[in-house]
């Protein structure tokens, strides 16, 4: 029984990280029509971010308020990249889909070289506050506390989001934007300023999956992102585009399979099951749980 | 395959070549004549001593740059064969590097783990790797756009999975699975024999761009560019474009795991970096860079990106590299960063890629020439 709570929650924990990622990406997409490669990107300079202002940045550290002002700093770092990647690089190609994949594309591919070149191809080891290395007993299974970090943060973020996007204008004006674009152009809404803010959005929620990652795995590495970001492209597929809810499901049952089987099969046959499961969802319902249907 | 006539509209050729602009007129007489060139070239590589410091390491026949060399062509094949999807069918595949890692890890293991001669292990692995990109491709081909370069991105995860993994202790893993070279003909090992591994790099070349171009020139061909203009109409048309759709994405693949048999031998062996997306992410820029859609725009691009990408890390560790400022030379000692790079740049600025560049200079030239026509 405690083995099942144990692969529970730590299969909880690597949902929440997926859905840190996809939840953004998913906006991205669903308002957009930007397929964003380089969201892996957001996620490995929020990382680099966390970990380089632990060391450098007066004030910050490795423990207490320290980490919390480490990680609003690779918080501040992700939105910061990610909103100049939108306004200098996506924005002059907006309706031209397939230039906007080669252009993030080729962005995933030389910023990742970028951070390897800057700090190296090896892992760096992540300063992580001396609690997150501990276990919590729940009903008897030893759970880490940085897979328990992982799901309270993925809870408030997807708390968060909710909120912004049932009672607030802007809220109102992506999840207008997501239904009908033409429509709420056409409504005299500037949606551009939407788009540069979704992608605020998720690049805050990459960097913080960077951070809150390094916590998780100990370290952090230039190709982290990218790993992540194919699990997240499945989970983002799986919810349906544009749905921050589907997201959130299609996270929790990709982490649990994943870990189930991994456990339970041979290791990476649950990779190989989530692949499946996408498969399955876009023969039987190409839209995803909830959202609308792919298409360039 | 339905052969499709449409005998009342010739339609014209699926690829433009840039003929409109008329260039000096000797050129012009020459310009059908210019592949077998390269070709005569390409063959007479192996029997010169010529040596060009600073693009090659030592004279070009020997084996170090003849390997290179090799590499760069069955890339620029590779490459040829992947733009048949994006360039010519308008299919963004996000998971080609399945097909070539099938090939090349089918010989490989075929070779070393069952002891199969090379023209069996070879016949079987094409044959497998163009079932697997007809079996994938009927099932990822029910989507379109964005979610199709989802699904065949997830598809290839899967293989980079089993590879790295080790299912059955078949692949080697992370170390990858060393050739097996005692079973393969005299004439295809050893160092003193790559000059053979070029010939068979050369000829996949050849049979792939000879392949892209009958097909694209066929009337399959014309409803393939039809499909990447407009699918609809091609359903209007009253023919089926996934039935199309399939023949392109069986055709790629199995022209990938041809890619794979000859890369396997050149290199000797397989290593799982293959089969990482990444390969697929190259072949876009590969395309992209030479020119999507024109008969020698993604062979120049394969090759030449394959060249850079060996050539950038030696210029990345040179002395006018490193004698530069850090926050300059750290980024440029990274392939990946220039090409990332030169590959942004050219989206913006070179939609057509390599290929395009003729065009694009003829009204720079003209400019050029037009002052002293006024004097």
């Amino acid at each position: 029984m405690s083995t099942v709570i144990l692969l529970t929650l730590t299969g909880l924990g690597l949902a929440a990280l997926y859905f840190l990622v996809a939840s953004g990406l998913s906006l991205v997409f669903g308002l957009a029509d930007v397929l964003n490669f380089a969201h892996g990107l957001f996620l490995g300079v929020g990382a680099y971010a966390t970990w380089w202002a632990s060391g450098n940045l007066p004030g910050a550290g490795p423990d207490g308020l320290g980490f919390v002002l480490a990680v609003a700093f690779g918080l501040a770092a992700g939105v910061l990249v990610a909103v100049l990647v939108e306004l200098v690089l996506i924005r002059p190609l907006y309706s031209r889909t397939i230039e906007q994949v080669l252009v993030t594309v080729g962005l995933s591919l030389a910023g990742v070289a970028l951070l390897q070149a800057t700090w190296g191809a090896d892992p760096r080891p992540f300063p992580r506050p001396a609690w997150t290395r501990e276990v919590t007993s729940v009903f008897g299974a030893n759970v880490p506390n940085a897979g328990l970090l992982l799901i309270v943060a993925a809870a408030v973020v997807l708390a968060a989001l909710l909120a912004f996007l049932r009672w607030t204008r802007y809220g109102l004006i992506i999840r207008a934007g997501v239904e009908n674009r033409e429509m709420v152009t056409a409504l005299g809404i500037d949606v551009r300023k939407a788009f540069t803010l979704v992608f605020a959005i998720g690049g805050a929620a990459a960097a913080l999956a960077g951070a809150l990652g390094g916590v998780y795995f100990g370290n952090v590495s230039p190709g982290q992102g990218g790993s992540l970001l194919i699990f997240a492209f499945i989970v983002v597929v799986i919810g349906g585009m544009g749905s921050v809810v589907g997201s959130a499901y299609a996270a929790v049952a990709v982490g649990l399979l994943q870990q189930f089987v991994n456990y339970y099969g041979p290791s990476g046959l649950g990779d190989v099951c989530v692949v499946a499961l996408l498969a399955v969802v876009l023969l039987l319902r190409p839209q995803g749980f909830a959202g609308k249907v792919a298409t360039a | 395959m339905t052969e499709v006539k449409s005998p009342e509209v010739p339609a014209p050729p699926a690829t433009v070549p840039a003929e409109l602009t008329p260039g000096h007129r000797r050129w012009h007489g020459l310009r059908p004549y210019l592949p077998l060139v390269a070709l005569a070239l390409a063959l007479a590589v192996p029997y010169s001593t010529l040596t060009l410091p600073g693009i090659f390491e030592g004279p070009l026949n020997s084996p170090g740059t003849l390997q290179l060399l090799a590499v760069c062509l069955v890339f620029g094949g590779l490459a040829a064969g992947y733009d048949l999807l994006f360039g010519r069918t308008g299919l963004l595949s996000f998971g080609h590097a399945l097909y070539f890692a099938a090939g090349v890890y089918g010989t490989d293991i075929l070779i070393t783990r069952a002891g199969l001669p090379l023209w069996q292990a070879a016949l079987l692995t094409i044959t497998g790797g163009t079932i697997l990109a007809a079996l994938l491709g009927a099932i990822a081909l029910r989507t379109v756009g964005i979610a199709f370069a989802m699904v065949t991105l997830a598809f290839a995860q899967v293989g980079a999975i089993l590879v790295a993994r080790d299912f059955g202790g078949l692949t080697g893993g992370e170390e990858g699975l060393p050739l097996d070279v005692s079973g393969l003909p005299a004439g295809l090992v050893g160092v003193a024999n790559t000059v053979n591994l070029y010939w068979l790099a050369l000829a996949y070349l050849a049979v792939v761009v000879l392949v892209v171009h009958r097909v694209s020139g066929s009337p399959t061909g014309r409803v393939l560019a039809g499909l990447r203009d407009d699918e609809r109409r091609i359903g209007v048309l009253g023919l089926d474009p996934y039935r199309f759709k399939l023949v392109a994405f069986t055709l790629a693949g199995g022209l990938a795991a041809a890619a794979g048999v000859v890369y396997c031998l050149i290199v000797g062996g397989a290593s799982p970096h293959i089969t990482s997306s990444e390969l697929t992410l190259s072949l876009l820029v590969m395309v992209v860079l030479g020119g999507p859609g024109t008969r020698w725009g993604p062979v120049l691009g394969g090759i030449l990106y394959m060249y850079l990408d060996h050539r950038l890390t030696a210029f990345g560790s040179s002395d006018a590299v490193n004698s530069l400022p850090a926050f300059l030379s750290h980024p440029l000692s990274q392939p990946l960063f220039v090409l990332g790079t030169v590959f942004i740049l050219a989206v913006y600025f070179f939609p057509g890629g390599l290929a395009s560049l003729k065009s694009r200079l003829t009204p720079l030239l003209t400019a050029l020439r037009r002052p002293p026509a006024l004097h």
